[in-house]
């Protein structure tokens, strides 16, 4: 199904390249430069060809039919499950909830886990460069249940103060939640140091992965969370499907949080008994094509070889820092000294949005806006930035057409 | 699509030097805009004396387009009746989101911003100071949004 292939040393590019059609395409006359990749990545033929041989030959309803294209669509969706268990090393496949994303798998974490746990004057400590989907449900869980939300302090490069944190530890924490990468300054979490300060205080962690499962490699059980929450379409896969990993002993504590079909084992009126792990959690008919979709977005990462994805990004990052600071009145906002390939920035005297409009008539595609991050931007003082956020198939070429843009840009409206 | 069109000079000109940008100690009606998607975020204050738009000043950050059209809109309603004010905002709006590309000779220099309408995502930058306006003049205590 993927296009699972050796590729010795380097990455090649134009290979690389050409598995993606979207890539080939000219905006306003100039050549397609994609720099909007941690908003989505774009998709792969082997991706889209997965998910339309699923709806051209395998369709039907998942777990409940003998008859053929069932059980075949079964196997494709339960597979998925199983390479996404090979993808983050998880010890089973029952500790893998499929979602329709990382925003989905944290508001299920809130109010499966956290609601029936945590009473009044309770505590969720969360970083202030979470996005807004690692805040909101916990205020909402807060709203409900009079618990409180303790925001763990970073310094003008961007990077998580870690004493802080220990020191926000207490006697009331009942949930840590954290972004493995944030996805407004790139900053890497050292989560191992995180997640360990907790787990030895009895505090349960939950963390962010959508920035973080593109572009380097993850293993939840050495990483040791008890919560892990990603999405398919910021790695190549389609938007709409996304996986809640939990580990199984807390799984199983856990009440499910939307009652439907599947999530069953039997229905009665004076009663209803669960369905085992995952399966509790995946009431209603599940996004089947989606899951396809992430299985073979997997199996192409897997071909190309995360490592070497991450060492061409590194490679990125270091041109377009290099680059972007030599343009005037520019300043990049998130210098952590661990990032991922993304650069966050503010150019003097030009608003984003001016810069986004201006660049994408060059066909360079950057996003432009507070990046659901607000207390980001309220903490280093701006409304809003420009991010250029590069994957896999990106290139220096695109690099260099984004840096001759800004300077258009600054002729034009400085 | 022409970026030149967009930003023409007279736009250039209003966002690198604002006119009538500041408080107004004079105003008798004010409101707020904010767009939070982008960021934006404008004040408008107006001192009406007698049915007329004596004086009106706006404070805040937005982009160039949102920051030129207020300041456009400033010169454009001074000692204009509500009832005008409120005839050239429908003007504005049909320049910006209408189907066809209107601009008749009642907008004057309004008319710079008629690039706007081909740019889809920024049509809500150059109408948000108008819609503060409205609420300004309606005595709206909510922000507007044009998002």
């Amino acid at each position: 199904m993927g296009a699972v292939r050796e590729l010795k040393g380097a990455l090649d590019l134009s290979r690389i390249r050409s598995d993606f059609p979207v890539l080939a395409r000219r905006i306003n006359n100039h050549p397609l430069a994609y720099l909007d990749n941690a908003a989505s990545a774009q998709q792969p033929a082997a991706v889209i060809a997965a998910v339309a041989d699923y709806a051209r030959a395998h369709h039907a309803n998942v777990h409940r039919g003998v008859h053929t294209l069932s059980q075949e669509a079964t196997a494709m969706y339960e597979g998925a499950r199983e390479r996404v268990r090979r993808f983050i090393n998880a010890a089973s496949t029952a500790e893998l909830v499929f979602v329709r994303g990382t925003t989905e798998a944290i508001n299920l974490v809130a109010q499966s886990f956290g609601r029936p746990r945590l009473t009044a004057g309770d505590e969720i400590v969360v970083s202030l460069l979470e996005h807004h989907s690692n805040i909101v449900p916990w205020q909402l869980l807060c709203a409900q249940t009079g618990a409180q939300l303790k925001v763990v302090p970073i310094d003008r490069r961007g990077v998580v103060d870690f004493d802080a944190y220990l020191q926000l530890l207490g006697p009331r924490t009942r949930i840590v939640a954290l972004a493995h990468v944030s996805n407004a300054l790139g900053t890497v979490l050292p989560l191992a140091a995180f997640l360990r300060a907790a787990r030895e205080r009895g505090i349960a962690t939950v963390v962010d992965g959508a920035q973080a499962v593109p572009h380097l490699a993850v293993d939840v059980q050495a990483l040791g969370s008890d919560f892990y929450a990603f999405s398919a379409h910021k790695m190549y896969g389609p938007t709409g499907i996304g996986v809640l990993h939990a580990r199984e002993a807390v799984l199983e504590t856990m009440p499910p949080w939307q009652g439907g079909g599947d999530m069953i084992l039997t229905v009665s009126f004076s009663g209803s008994t669960w369905n085992h792990l995952p399966h509790r959690f995946e009431a209603g008919t599940p996004n089947i094509g989606g899951a396809v979709g992430l299985g073979a977005a997997i199996d192409y990462l897997d071909g190309v070889g995360l490592a070497r994805v991450a060492a061409h990004e590194h490679d990125l990052l270091d041109y377009a820092t290099a680059r972007l600071t030599t343009v005037p009145g520019l300043s990049l906002i998130g210098t952590a000294p661990d990032k991922t390939s993304l650069v966050s920035f503010a150019v003097e005297g030009i608003h984003p949005h001016d810069l986004g409009t201006v660049l994408d008539s060059k066909g360079v595609a950057v996003r432009t806006g507070h990046h659901c991050a607000m207390p980001v931007m309220e903490y280093f003082g701006v409304p809003a930035t420009t991010r250029a956020s590069f994957a896999l198939y990106n290139t220096r070429d695109e690099i260099d057409a984004l840096h001759a843009a800004l300077l258009d840009a600054i002729r034009m409206l400085r | 699509m022409d970026l030149a069109d967009l930003y023409r000079d007279l736009i250039v000109d209003h966002n690198r030097r604002p006119r009538n940008r500041g408080p107004l100690a004079s105003a008798n009606y004010r409101a707020e805009g904010n767009n939070p998607l982008c960021g934006d975020e404008l004040h408008v204050f107006v001192d009406v004396d007698n049915n007329i738009i004596r004086e009106l000043r706006f404070e805040g950050t937005g982009c160039a387009i949102s920051t030129a059209s207020a300041s456009l809109m400033s010169e454009a309603v001074k000692g204009k009746s509500r009832a005008e004010v409120a005839a050239l905002f429908d003007a504005v709006h049909r320049m910006l989101t209408g189907a066809a590309a209107t601009t008749g000779p009642e907008l004057g220099k309004l008319a710079a911003l008629g690039g706007v309408r081909e740019f889809p995502a920024r049509v809500k930058c150059a109408s948000l100071c108008w819609h503060t306006l409205n609420a300004a003049l309606a005595g709206q205590a909510t922000p507007v949004t044009t998002e």
